[in-house]
């Protein structure tokens, strides 16, 4: 198609390493951050939280709160009733999933330390802080349901007794014969594995600035936010305000990772009180409150069995999932999407057809837990690939051999998984065999032997797995969540020879406005300087989903790719009626009309100055149509799927159980690399948020639930001393179901390291004849399982 | 609570200033609300990620762990001093070369933590740079890049053998 070969040719910014041309203000430190607006009549916020993960609320004495300096207004629960509507985090195509109405501020019970139940609103954040201290609440403890296990007991306490139990959302799959398949197996292992809760840690906490214009009835909001539109939406909804009365802007976002796409309360609680003052209302998270009202993720408890014969063939995986996820289901994608994702994605890179899999999703008195990056994927990813290298040590082969068995071959797509998922096309075998030549596998095996032999352990860990990006609408909309699934891009030529993009997709560093203007230049054959993107306003950009489930450059890029080239037709009708040359005759390039021999023959900002300024020297009827707009969303595929291997070599040390990370490895395979700089940024800052998981990162509660470790010093995120280099290198297989082939790689860093980490780490533990099988794999636990702990 | 003012008089980013604080009033909030010098940033708040990192009399300092009240007659300078004496021209031009920033909400205190590594060890090892930067916290890049783009201008400005 032509589409694709100007995408292409030499001038083409696809596919080159273009600097973001937005990252020089932030390095001036001119980012632009919900906490650096100065708005007039500006109140600050400040919560009082529950200091019970369990308790009942019996009074509430906000009178010396009230009474105290530089104060406008206190509020509890009952002060916002009538102002908004009750929020429940379930969607019709999660059967059974359970969620109680979810309010702004507890109302008479508290389900989870850090629950927001008065809200101070002051001239100050230090002022109102000093009043919320002053509030006086009545508790009476009720008993706090902190284990997975145990509130799914019988006898446990009910926190919600309107259900009956505590169980939130079930779900299973049994495909093919599994029991057949185990009964004749030559091998069968199995595991148990525990993956802990962990939480975002965004640089920038949670920011909210909401200001309601009572006199125009309208509610401009400035938000760190992933999804401006489905916020807008929202807050439409819930405030019973009119759509079109509703403005989210979201500035520059000081990352994300998915934190900052669910409903919060306290969030909610601001835009409430906005209402009610009539004043721009401001809360920034704190980082000691972020701990405990951040949403967190993860918390699985796995038992996997894996059937094999002799010569390593998988021939059945069956895998039970424990989740929890905290008092309620998040709103509006739920928190069921994360187990949902582990039941679909064990496995599927294999060629096993037979799969069983349970999931119980059970509620406690912890945080919420909801979709962080990766959703699902590192759990399914550890788990698949630890079982599959036990069982490789079982039968005696190498962990490349037995993946060379198992994975799907590259010329069997399409392909569909046992668990129902559908696969255009993917690169397993070619991947491996690039990685273990980029790591120079056997290199590094023989290494390994040698210094075993002085008593160093060294181990190598590979991880291959599937990534879902690129999501279609089956994934939220068609459970009736307000969530789109297509993106939208309007161009429009400006007198100059210069284009401004609006386009849906937001910024939060991942390179958004770069990708954009490298599709809109290279499409409109301009240099990329007089490219200007703007995002993040929902009154300004087309209607889109935004930034999540690593889809911005594959449906957002199509769609400024396609608005690119409709803008280019009508360029090119206007400059044919002003050259008097058919259009199909001239193209664009380095800012000029050009005929076919390449000869320029009049500039952009000719054919704009004509359009904007001098259409009496057009011919009568002439109509310039100088901006296109395009949306995209996918439609041969439910999902894009990527695939990807990872490979980590690190030095495990016996005495201390201390890992130091040597070195990582990935190859990706996420269709089109449309900035490979860009890309591999993505991949490298996701392995090390991965790491973060399998190492370091862990809420730690007590059985009171309460959190032992809420602080920045206590809580351990990956540090640049720690981390090792990480070397990526590409496969691109592009998706047919868009002109640019793009698919998604914003997940896939985390989606893999902590399962090539977890090989590693029991690959160096091999001559110990152990295993760890719990995540974060600290020292502790390494200590324990070598018997020292 | 509040309590009396106090005055002082300091220089930023090569500007005397004079103002009455408020005893707890801290080092970045009186430049973000005094000064509106919002480079400086607020994350951790109790002196880990160092994204509220500046200069105090060229001492690589924690902002969100000083009072304004502390500072009388010091030198402070921030993300917005040294951008526009060009100082760090250098460090901004291969951070943004080799994309070591994303989000932007670390790379104030980044770049002041990278330009004064290279003042106190002008030939750094990678492991001495990645020892050096761990005082600051990022979520999206990884390290990597910012470890390129730091080797990198100490190569070059060992190579002119002077600043810039």
């Amino acid at each position: 198609m032509s589409i694709l070969s100007f995408l292409d040719r030499p001038a083409s910014y696809i596919g080159k390493r273009v600097p973001r041309p937005n990252a020089k203000r932030l390095l001036a430190g001119g980012g632009h951050y919900v906490d650096d607006l100065r708005l007039p009549r500006l109140v600050h916020l400040a919560f009082l939280r529950s200091p019970y993960a369990h308790a009942r609320i019996l009074s509430i004495d906000a009178s010396a709160a009230t009474r105290a300096p530089g104060v406008v207004r206190v509020f509890t629960a009952k002060d916002l009733d009538g102002r908004y509507t009750p929020w429940v985090g379930v969607l019709t195509h999660f059967k059974g999933l359970k969620s109680p109405p979810q309010h702004p501020l507890a109302r008479d019970r508290a389900t989870w330390q850090g629950e927001p139940v008065v809200a101070v609103a002051a001239e100050s954040r230090a002022l109102a802080e000093d009043a919320a201290s002053l509030v006086k609440i009545e508790w009476q403890e009720l008993p706090a349901i902190t284990d997975m296990a145990a509130a799914l007991a019988p006898g446990t306490p009910i926190i919600h007794v309107e259900f009956g139990d505590n169980l939130a959302f079930t779900r299973s799959v049994d495909a093919g014969e599994v029991d057949a398949a185990f009964a004749k197996a030559f091998a069968v292992v199995e595991e148990e594995y525990s993956f802990a809760r962990h939480t975002g840690v965004c640089p920038e906490p949670r920011s909210i600035l909401a200001d309601y214009d009572q006199a125009g009835e309208s509610l401009t909001v400035h938000y760190s936010n992933q999804a401006p539109h489905m916020m807008k939406e929202i807050f439409a909804k819930h405030f019973v305000l009119a759509e079109n009365a509703v403005r989210v802007l979201c500035p520059d976002v000081g990352g994300s990772y998915g934190i900052k796409i669910h409903v919060y309360p306290d969030d909610m609680t601001a835009v409430a009180a906005s209402l009610l003052l009539g004043r721009p209302v401001k809360f920034v998270a704190d980082r000691l409150e972020s701990f405990v009202s951040d949403i967190h993720a993860r918390e699985h408890r796995i038992k996997a069995r894996l059937a094999l014969t002799k010569e390593g063939e998988i021939l059945a995986l069956e895998m039970d999932d424990l989740t929890g996820i905290g008092p309620y289901s998040t709103y509006p994608r739920t928190s069921a999407v994360e187990g949902n994702q582990v039941v679909n994605l064990t496995g599927s890179w294999y060629r096993n057809i037979n799969y069983r899999a349970n999931l119980r999703v059970a509620f406690q008195n912890k945080p919420p837990t909801t979709q962080y990056r990766a959703v699902g994927h590192p759990i399914a990813c550890a788990v698949t690939e630890a079982i599959v290298d036990r069982a490789a040590a079982e039968l005696n082969l190498d962990p490349a051999q037995i993946r060379r068995i198992n994975l799907i071959p590259d010329d069997a797509y399409p392909w569909t998984t046992a668990s129902g998922l559908k696969f255009e096309k993917l690169s397993h075998q070619a991947a491996l065999e690039k990685l273990l030549k980029l790591m120079d596998y056997d290199g590094l095996r023989r290494e390994q032997a040698e210094l075993r032999k002085k008593g160093i352990h060294r181990g190598i860990g590979l991880a291959s797995f599937v990534e879902l990006t690129n999501p279609g609408p089956a994934f939220y909309g068609v459970g009736g969540a307000p969530i789109s699934a297509q993106d939208g891009a309007t161009i429009r030529l400006d007198p100059g020879g210069s284009v401004t993009c609006a386009f849906s997709v937001t910024e939060q560093g991942q390179g958004t406005e770069a990708m954009a203007a490298q599709i809109a230049a290279s499409a409109l054959g301009l240099p990329i300087e007089k490219v200007r993107i703007v995002t993040g306003d929902t009154e300004r950009t087309p209607y889109g989903g935004g930034t999540w489930a690593s889809r911005g450059a594959g449906i957002g890029g199509e769609a400024v790719l396609q608005a690119a080239h409709a803008l280019k037709q009508n360029i090119l009708a206007l400059a044919g009626v002003m050259l008097q040359t058919p259009p199909e005759n001239l193209d664009l390039a380095d800012g000029w009309v050009m005929d076919k021999t390449g000869v320029r023959r009049i500039g952009l900002d000719e054919v704009g100055r004509a359009a904007y300024f001098r259409g009496d020297t057009l011919p009568p009827g002439t109509q310039p149509e100088m901006a296109a707009t395009r949306h995209y969303m996918p439609k041969l595929y439910p999902f894009a799927f990527t695939n990807s291997v990872q490979g980590s070599y690190l030095e495990l040390d016996a005495e201390t159980g201390f890992v130091r990370l040597l070195k990582h490895w990935v190859v990706e395979d996420c269709g089109r690399v449309i900035n490979p700089m860009l890309v591999d940024e993505q991949i490298r800052g996701g392995v090390v948020q991965g790491i973060g998981g399998a190492l370091y990162e862990e809420c730690l509660y007590d059985a009171q639930g309460q959190l032992r470790n809420g602080n920045l010093a206590d809580y351990l995120v990956p540090m640049a001393a720690e981390m090792p280099d990480i070397e990526v290198a590409h496969i691109e297989t592009l998706t047919a179901d868009s002109d640019l082939g793009a698919k998604g790689a914003g997940e896939a860093g985390t989606a893999g390291a902590p399962a090539a980490v977890m090989n590693a780490v029991n690959d160096a533990l091999k001559p110990f004849k152990v295993r760890v099988s719990s995540q974060p794999m600290t020292p502790q636990r390494i200590l324990k399982a070598l018997g020292k702990g | 609570m509040s309590g009396d003012r106090i005055s002082i008089r300091l220089t930023v980013n090569g500007e005397s200033v004079a103002r009455e604080v408020e005893p707890r009033l801290n080092l970045v909030d009186f430049l973000r609300d005094e000064l509106g010098l919002t480079g400086t940033r607020w994350s951790c708040e109790h002196g880990v990620c160092g994204a509220c990192t500046v200069l105090i009399d060229g001492y690589l300092t924690r902002g969100c762990l000083v009072f304004a009240a502390q500072l009388e007659g010091c030198r402070i300078e921030t993300i917005e001093g040294l951008s526009r004496s060009g100082a760090i021209a250098d460090l901004q031009a291969a951070f943004h070369r080799h994309n070591a920033v994303q989000c932007g909400f670390c790379s104030a205190g980044m770049l002041l933590s990278a330009e004064t590594l290279l003042r106190e060890h002008p030939t750094p090892s990678r492991a001495d740079i990645r020892d050096y930067l761990s005082g600051n916290y990022c979520r999206c890049t990884g390290y990597h890049a910012i470890i390129d783009a730091v080797e990198e201008v100490a190569t070059s400005r060992a190579a002119k053998g002077s600043r810039p």
